[in-house]
């Protein structure tokens, strides 16, 4: 009888929780459409350079490029995590999510290092509508990657306290989601803006 | 330091009119009232656990339904205060600025705050007990994008008595926006308050969409819907669609404004008319966002008080669903005399016009379920057939509108005005009310009292000709929208005579309503039976009010209609109650953090609306604290054990 009341519960918990991950398809929709919304305002404005520089004179390729390969090694790394997560593999999520981690806060280290530099030469966010369009749009994907990085400390703790159950395969199986979903976006960014903007 | 405190609450408080004053004594004596009672009666740890740290969707809509009356009024006095000020030419009752910040508030609260959350609190008590499920897909996320609605509101309208209200239109176009022309902080409560309750809709629309295509009762596929579900699921598709949108736009204004930015600015190289773009490609699905599920409502009233299947059923479904996909190529219709040149204009006005004929499709329908039908004049018929008129009216001059080159003779005249309060009121209003009504015994145990209810659909539906009907007249008399005050000499006192005592019976409208709901709270008509209507969907097969885990056995429901099909077939002689095993039901537990969390959003808000930065460090702190904390809880669920299914329905009166 017992056993059959938990089977029955875990039955009623794995369905809630695979509500949580269609949930989350729809959740990114809406995140792509933020996205979409400053790209789109991006490409209205990136002539608008006002007195400031354009972005061929502010962009540095070999830092972004960096930045672009680290991100691409952190989406494998988080995938890596995905599969030992699928092979039950508690330590070996645990490694994989550290190396993503430690990936995604060299690229958001190099992000700000860049930002610095820019504001130091005279490029800020008020010089121009390009800029302003630049430093949102670039700055809310470098915020989805730091908010990704505190979400996935969290998820590291609660492995150690819960160990490998259908919650934290949920959990798991969202965050793998939204960091290959901030790879997607970074992909356009750098096409669209640093790319497309040095040519 | 005396000194520095005045100085201070000079600028923070809003000081120098008396009406402010007044509502200033109000506030607080009102407040003070509320703890009184609660205290009195030893109610604090009653509204803890029953209310706010609910996660029932049936309270939550209740919650939904109260906040948007209470802002209805609110929104209704300040169209009263205009309409005041314009009855006669020359009048100082309001000054320009405070006229500006009125029209302001009533164009934002009516919508965002009064519209949008009587739509949640209809989704919410109607929704999961028409398919027969027993909660909404995230009942957590549904609490939180009920107190994010709120404190956003609440937000909005402290600007009413702290730092001064926002006053550049309801959708707050730059450069009017902008630091250099509104410097204070109206915008950024403008900004903040409806991105808070904004997130919380964007959730509310992943929700109910969620639910609706995953949470169905056994049986019933999705052409078997009720029609309202349908509404709700193509209103969703438009809000997941289409508010992350608005929320962008209006970041990106506060960050012009906070940050220095140029997005939007006259100088920097900004481009305002991008705003206006962005904001109307919210801002026009966003009321076919509201429109949709009042169809929804009619549908649904039209068909029990005619005891008759919906005419065209397919049709209905199909006519929503081109709806909600015309409604994203509409937008630039609202700026036909930007001067994006003559193939723009003309797509839009042709996506605009092609609107009509999918609406169109749904009156007929409408009406030709009525035909032959045994029509019961019962309130929400009343009101369904209110709408019928009023919107084909508000319909016929949104072609009008809709037709280029005239745009340049109505843009933003008192036409325009009189066309969207036809659309709004006559479609929204009158169907949310209709609702309200409809499904009142549903959430209350008890029906309306009709002699009252009658009385004020007569006061709203009269007062609504003589309000607008005239404004349309005005329109072409050279009237704009947003005067506050004008001269005997152009000859449009008579008529704006008229409207402001149109304005006045819909107010009173508004009174016999709120008269009607006290009295019937002491007299109104039990509802035993739990099917007051004889109606014709699921949510009338259980008991009134719903028990907390609405249905004590799932319902098997693989026909339209379907609690109309069940009545049929227990009337058959041969018909025999199928015995059913009860089973333990699994329900979420109640929880405090999205009140919490959605306070500390509302303490960032002010943060950022004062840009005071160690307040918005708090705020955000608090937030992130918050999340942390639901995510590391694991222990949100519980049973219903079987023992108390059976006392809670046989104390309805049900044999199970």
């Amino acid at each position: 009888m017992m056993s059959a009341i938990t089977s029955q519960h875990d039955h009623h918990v794995e369905e809630l929780e695979s509500l949580k991950v269609t949930g989350f398809w729809i959740f990114l929709v809406t995140d792509c459409l933020i996205f979409g919304t400053l790209f789109a305002t991006y490409a209205v404005l990136v002539n608008h350079i006002a007195n400031g520089p354009s972005g061929k004179e502010i962009f540095e390729l070999s830092g972004v490029t960096w930045e672009t390969f680290i991100l691409l090694t952190s989406s494998f790394t988080s995938g890596l995590a995905m599969l030992a997560m699928h092979k039950g593999n508690k330590k070996q999520i645990i490694n994989w999510l550290i190396v993503t981690i430690l990936l995604g806060m060299s690229f958001v280290g190099l992000e700000v290092r860049e930002f610095a530099q820019m504001v130091d030469e005279g490029a800020t966010i008020s010089t121009s509508a390009f800029l302003t369009a630049f430093f949102t749009l670039v700055g809310t994907h470098g915020l989805h990657v730091s908010l990704g990085i505190l979400w996935m400390i969290g998820l590291i703790i609660q492995l150690f306290q819960r160990g490998l159950n259908v919650k934290t395969k949920r959990k798991l199986t969202v965050i793998g989601l939204y960091w290959h979903f901030l790879d997607v976006v970074w992909i356009f960014i750098f096409t669209i803006v640093y790319l497309m903007g040095v040519m | 330091m005396w000194e520095k405190i005045k100085d201070f609450s000079s600028g923070f408080f809003v000081t120098g009119e008396p009406m402010i004053y007044g509502a200033d004594v109000a506030i607080v004596l009102v407040s003070l009232a509320i703890v009184y009672v609660l205290t009195r009666y030893k109610k604090w740890g009653w509204l803890w656990r029953e209310w706010l740290t609910t996660v029932d969707h049936k309270k939550i809509g209740i919650m939904y339904i109260i906040a948007a009356l209470l802002m209805l009024f609110r929104g209704g006095v300040d169209a009263l205060l205009m309409r005041t000020q314009l009855a006669l030419p020359n009048q100082h009752f309001l000054d320009s600025n405070h006229y500006n910040e009125i029209f302001t508030t009533h164009g934002t609260i009516m919508i965002l705050f009064m519209a949008m959350p009587l739509m949640f609190g209809l989704f919410n008590i109607a929704v999961p007990l028409q398919i027969g499920a027993r909660d909404v897909a995230y009942p957590f996320l549904n609490a939180v994008s009920f107190w994010m609605f709120f404190f956003g509101a609440l937000l909005f309208n402290l600007s009413f008595v702290i730092g001064g209200s926002p006053n550049a239109g309801w959708l707050s176009y730059p450069p009017l926006s902008e630091i250099p022309y509104s410097s204070g902080p109206g915008q950024n409560f403008y900004v903040w308050g409806i991105n808070i309750s904004g997130i919380g809709s964007t959730a509310t629309g992943i929700n109910f969409l969620v639910t609706i295509l995953k949470m169905r009762a056994p049986g019933m596929k999705l052409m078997k819907m009720p029609l309202f579900t349908w509404s709700v699921l193509a209103s969703c598709i438009l809000i997941i669609f289409t508010f992350p949108v608005f929320t962008a736009t209006l970041a990106m204004l506060y960050i012009d404004r906070f940050l220095g930015g140029h997005f939007f600015t006259m100088t920097g190289a900004g481009n305002p008319m991008m705003y206006i773009n962005l904001i109307w490609m919210w801002g026009h699905p966003e009321v076919y966002i509201v429109v949709l599920p009042a169809f929804g409502i009619f549908s649904e009233v039209v068909a029990t008080f005619s005891k008759k299947k919906i005419f065209g059923y397919k049709s209905m479904v199909f006519s929503l669903i081109l709806i909600s996909v015309i409604s994203y190529f509409t937008w630039a219709h609202h700026f036909f005399t930007m001067g994006a040149g003559a193939d723009v204009n003309t797509f839009f006005a042709i996506a605009t016009m092609a609107i009509a004929i999918p609406t169109g499709v749904k009156i007929f329908n409408w009406l030709f379920t009525m035909y032959k039908g045994r029509i019961e004049f019962s309130q929400p018929m009343l009101w369904t057939i209110g709408f019928i008129v009023c919107f084909v009216i508000g319909g016929a001059t949104g072609v009008m509108l809709s037709i280029a080159p005239a745009d340049y003779q109505y843009h933003n005249s008192y036409f325009l005005i009189a066309h969207f309060h036809n659309t709004l009121i006559g479609g929204v209003v009158f169907a949310y009310l209709a609702g309200l009504i409809y499904w009142w015994p549903k959430m209350f145990g008890f029906k309306l009292n009709d002699r009252l209810g009658k009385w004020a659909f007569w006061f709203w539906n009269i007062g609504f000709y003589v309000c607008f009907l005239p404004q349309y007249a005005l329109g072409f008399m050279g009237m704009t929208r947003r005067l506050y005050t004008y001269g005997w000499d152009r000859g449009w006192a008579p008529l704006n005579f008229v409207s402001t005592i149109g304005a006045f019976l819909m107010g009173i409208g508004f009174i016999f309503q709120a008269v009607q709901i006290i009295y019937s709270i002491k007299h109104g008509e039990k509802d035993t039976t739990g099917d007051p209507w004889n109606g014709r969907t699921l949510e009338w097969s259980i008991p009134s009010p719903a028990p907390h885990y609405n249905f004590a056995v799932v319902p098997y429901a693989p026909e339209q209609d379907a609690w109309w099909e069940m009545k049929k077939k227990m009337q058959d002689p041969d018909y025999k109650k199928e015995k059913v095993e009860l089973e333990p039901i699994h329900m979420p537990k109640n929880t405090g953090i999205p009140f919490i969390m959605s306070f500390f959003w509302f303490i960032a808000g002010f943060g950022f609306t004062f840009e005071w930065v160690w307040m918005i460090v708090v705020g955000l702190i608090g937030v992130a604290a918050t999340m942390f904390a639901r995510s590391f809880q694991y222990d949100d669920d519980y049973y219903i054990p079987v023992e108390e299914i059976k006392e809670t329905e046989s104390a309805m009166g049900r044999v199970v």
